[in-house]
């Protein structure tokens, strides 16, 4: 006797305290602890920060945490709970050059003032495993320097000092908000920054790629790339001035492409650019290689089709909360759809047979 | 259950007040405009997009302590996603609950519209994965806003008779496309072609959630709501020629349930509330067995 | 700021925000019928209908326009106070609240664009009185016909003729709201 499916409430708490242990694990194994987590996987606390567009180490730790490490999962979690946050209010804009650098590498110039930092990077590690971390070996410290202060200027300044590279105007109006208002095309380039540094680091990477293999090349070379904390400050209208309420570490790259002029634009240098919370520089790379392509309307340069210079195309897709959501939801029962469809075949099946058959 | 809106934990009905009034908002125009997609900030909610977000939104700024909600997937108020979603109501809204078309004041839905009659002072809140109807022959949001501005609606005629030329009949038996009042070409979410007809001339409010796709559009009650179709090829709500295993019914949209390796099937009514009222009131199918004998 | 501009919001939003939407809703999805809108105290000459409407779909991202004897200092810092929203003029107005008369010329309240029709003014229309009975409303959310006493037909035929373009109305009295939306059609009797 068929009894329809019931009890899905008790079916969902039973998946829910599974998932519960199977995230713990072995319990003769240590449980990882938040800081553990925010010192020791430094870079996927980043990602989650930078994709789920809140700076908050500690609560991006949590999340990797409860998400058993699917980083997407723990953006997620981020996004959902940023969304209950009040707003008390918004800083002014960060400024860079104040920048107090881990990290500066310019490749367009070999020495420049403030100098190139390599800072802690993968680069020139080989990717040989390393077997003394599995036995828990203690790291050598690492040799020190007293740091340099004062600010670090842009290179990107010293070619708009001989005119070489398009002019950046200041703009002091207040950018739309993507998690505020709803997008609207065509998006102008603040809000395509929005949208592009909380994107999904591998679509925006794959993107990038595409225009260096030529689907909307932009000759790109990293004018420069930052790693660094800066300062962030708030008016507060009692006092009168901006006072700083905190630091967050940001990486910012400048691509400086070369532009052989357009209808409208002379032969110079243009810009593409990356902001991203945190140390994700491969991130900050390919979104200044998607900002530039995604200019070619604003430059004046023909439109060749590439995937990476439809906006439409990158903002609708570049997110991966979307993504997943709705690419997952087709695993949700869709029986109602599929017996229509069922029905329909059948029909048309039927109707093809009898056409078949009186044919012949 | 704890309400966590009682604890301070969350607001009433989760979402927080300005979100609640920009929702609103778009609600009532949606409701001003029929058929015409209202573009809305969706938010990030604590589920999934595409798992019916936009349902949650729309809900969520529509629910009044006093509601009685009825959450179905599918037809069914036990499949997973609407236990899930109407927990969540419980818990953030505290509102009473129920799986009684009759008695629901506010009915989610996802891919169905219940088979008892709706009735004035209800709201049913349909969750819907792509609002456009000419987005699968136009990919692109701004040519599709200008098609919609402009009442360019021949694509998606040009679509439907080719389908009549290729196939004898229009191959789309879900989410099939409506007009409303018209004017707007709309998607009625994937809900089977067998549930247009309840569509139009509906006493309750009917609100349509999109959250990823950030648009809300609605169908007030008693509004004219045509399903395409052709003079020579009329629109027709189809449905397994079958009745109801269970309760006998004959004019029910019917789930086709394998009940064995050898091919066996056996038809249910998708809109379980409908089928065990029925059952309750001595229907009894080619398989059923009568209440009475504490059977389903 | 006048002393009274601080009392008169709703005491517990969230629940009371949530009962006037549904009386809204209602109203607007059902033109020609009758709602309560209450829980609030706004400053005369705001009826109660008007100032909890304004509470409940108005806020610092919305623009409002207060017209003739709506725009004193009493309901503009009671707005200010407990709605946060702009003040404007009638051409940039989202929300325009007073009388009939002195909401007009009508033309200046944006009617939304041919890609964006909602993008359109709510007018709150202060009314003398409100019953179902006058022009005869056909359209959506109108089972046959309905019956509001409207305070004119021209300029609701007009706005009709405008569709899917035009504003909302709102048309309030005490306590009590009906809606006419942009979709609705007015015919004298």
């Amino acid at each position: 006797m068929y009894v329809a499916v019931k009890g899905g409430e008790r079916a969902i708490d039973n998946a829910h305290a599974w998932l519960a242990e199977e995230r713990r694990g072995d319990p003769a194994v240590a449980e990882l602890t938040l800081p553990q987590i925010r010192e020791q996987l430094k870079l996927a606390v980043n990602r989650v920060m930078a994709e789920g567009s809140l700076f908050d180490p500690d609560l991006a730790a949590l999340a990797i945490k409860q998400a058993r490490g699917d980083l997407i999962e723990a953006i997620f979690l981020i996004r959902a709970y940023r969304t209950t946050l009040p707003r008390l209010g918004t800083s002014v804009p960060v400024d860079t050059a104040q920048m107090a650098v881990d990290r500066r590498i310019s490749a367009t110039f070999k020495d420049l003032p403030g100098g190139q930092v390599l800072g802690p990077t993968f680069d020139y590690t080989h990717r040989l495993l390393d077997f003394a971390l599995a036995a828990e070996g203690e790291a050598p410290a690492a040799a020190k320097a007293p740091a340099t202060p004062g600010p670090v200027p842009h290179v990107t300044g010293f070619l708009n000092r001989d005119g070489l590279i398009e002019e950046e105007p200041r703009d002091d109006a207040t950018p739309a908000d993507l998690t505020r208002t709803p997008l609207e095309l065509p998006a102008d380039r603040p809000l395509r920054l929005q949208a592009i540094t909380r994107g999904d680091e591998g679509f925006i990477l794959s993107m990038a790629y595409s225009t260096q293999r030529g689907y909307g090349r932009t000759h790109a070379f990293v004018g420069e790339l930052r790693i660094g904390r800066v300062a962030v400050e708030m008016d507060i209208p009692e006092l009168g001035f901006a006072v700083e309420i905190g630091e967050v570490e940001l990486t910012e790259c400048e691509t400086v492409n070369q532009f052989k002029g357009s209808k409208t634009e002379p032969p110079q240098f243009t810009r593409g650019y990356g902001l991203v919370f945190g140390k994700t520089e491969r991130k900050a790379i390919a979104m200044s290689l998607v900002d530039r392509a995604l200019r070619w309307k604003e430059l004046g340069e023909d439109n060749i089709g590439a995937p990476a210079q439809d906006a439409e195309f990158v903002l609708y897709h570049c997110d991966n909360i979307q993504a997943t959501g709705f690419l997952e939801h087709i695993k949700l029962p869709h029986y109602v759809d599929f017996q229509s469809e069922l029905e329909l075949v059948r029909r048309l099946r039927a109707e093809a047979m009898t056409m078949q058959e009186a044919a012949e | 259950m704890t309400e966590l809106f009682e604890t301070g934990a969350y607001n009433f009905a989760y979402l927080d007040e300005q979100t609640k009034r920009m929702i609103r908002r778009a609600i009532l125009k949606g409701v001003a405009v029929p058929g015409y997609q209202v573009p809305f900030a969706s938010r990030e909610m604590p589920m999934p997009y595409g798992w019916g977000t936009g349902g949650v939104q729309v809900t969520a700024a529509c629910l009044v302590p006093e509601d009685r909600l009825k959450v179905i997937d599918q037809g069914a108020d036990d499949t997973t996603n609407a236990v899930s979603i109407r927990k969540f109501f419980q818990r953030t809204a505290g509102v009473a609950v129920t799986e009684a078309t009759i008695e629901a004041t506010v009915i989610q839905t996802r891919h169905r519209i219940p088979e008892t009659p709706l009735r004035e002072g209800q709201i049913v809140v349909y969750q819907v994965p792509i609002p456009e109807p000419l987005r699968f022959l136009e990919p692109r949001e701004t040519e599709t806003r200008k098609m919609h501005e402009l009442e360019e609606y021949g694509l998606m005629h040009v679509k439907l008779y080719e389908d009549i030329a290729r196939h004898g009949e229009i191959a789309t038996s879900y989410a099939y496309p409506v007009k409303v009042e018209g004017r707007y070409v709309m998607d009625p979410s994937p809900i089977p072609k067998f549930d247009n007809p309840k569509l139009g001339d509906n006493a309750a409010i009917q609100l349509f959630g999109a959250g990823r796709e950030q648009r809300i559009y609605a169908v007030p009650p008693y509004t004219r709501v045509v399903s395409l179709d052709f003079d020579d090829h009329p629109f027709t709500a189809s449905k397994a020629p079958h009745d109801c295993d269970l309760c006998g019914a004959k004019g029910s949209y019917l789930d086709e349930v394998i009940t064995d390796d050898a091919g066996s099937r056996m038809y249910v009514c998708s809109d379980t509330d409908f089928c065990a009222g029925r059952r309750a009131a001595g229907h009894v199918g080619r398989l059923g067995v009568a209440m009475a004998d504490g059977s389903a | 700021m006048t002393p009274d501009a601080l009392m008169g919001g709703f005491a517990a939003a969230p629940q009371q925000s949530a009962r006037a939407f549904r009386g809204v809703l209602e109203a607007m999805a059902r033109p020609g019928t009758l709602h309560l809108l209450e829980g609030a105290a706004p400053p005369a000459p705001l009826s109660v209908a008007a100032g909890v409407a304004l509470l409940t779909l108005a806020d610092g991202t919305t623009s409002v326009h207060l017209a003739g004897a709506a725009n004193c200092p009493a309901v503009r810092d009671w707005v200010t106070f407990h709605i946060g929203a702009p003040l404007v003029r009638a051409e940039d107005a989202d929300f325009a609240l007073g009388r009939w008369e002195d909401l007009h010329p009508l033309n200046r309240f944006r009617i939304g664009l041919p890609d964006y029709p909602d993008r359109s003014a709510t007018l709150i229309v202060e009314v003398d009185r409100l019953k179902a009975q006058g022009p005869r409303l056909t359209g959506p959310g109108i089972k046959d016909a309905a019956h509001l006493s409207l305070p004119e037909v021209a300029a609701f035929r007009a706005n009709r003729a405008l569709f899917p373009l035009g504003f909302d109305c709102l048309l309030t009295c005490g306590a009590r709201v009906a809606g006419l939306p942009r979709s609705t059609i007015v015919e004298d009797v």
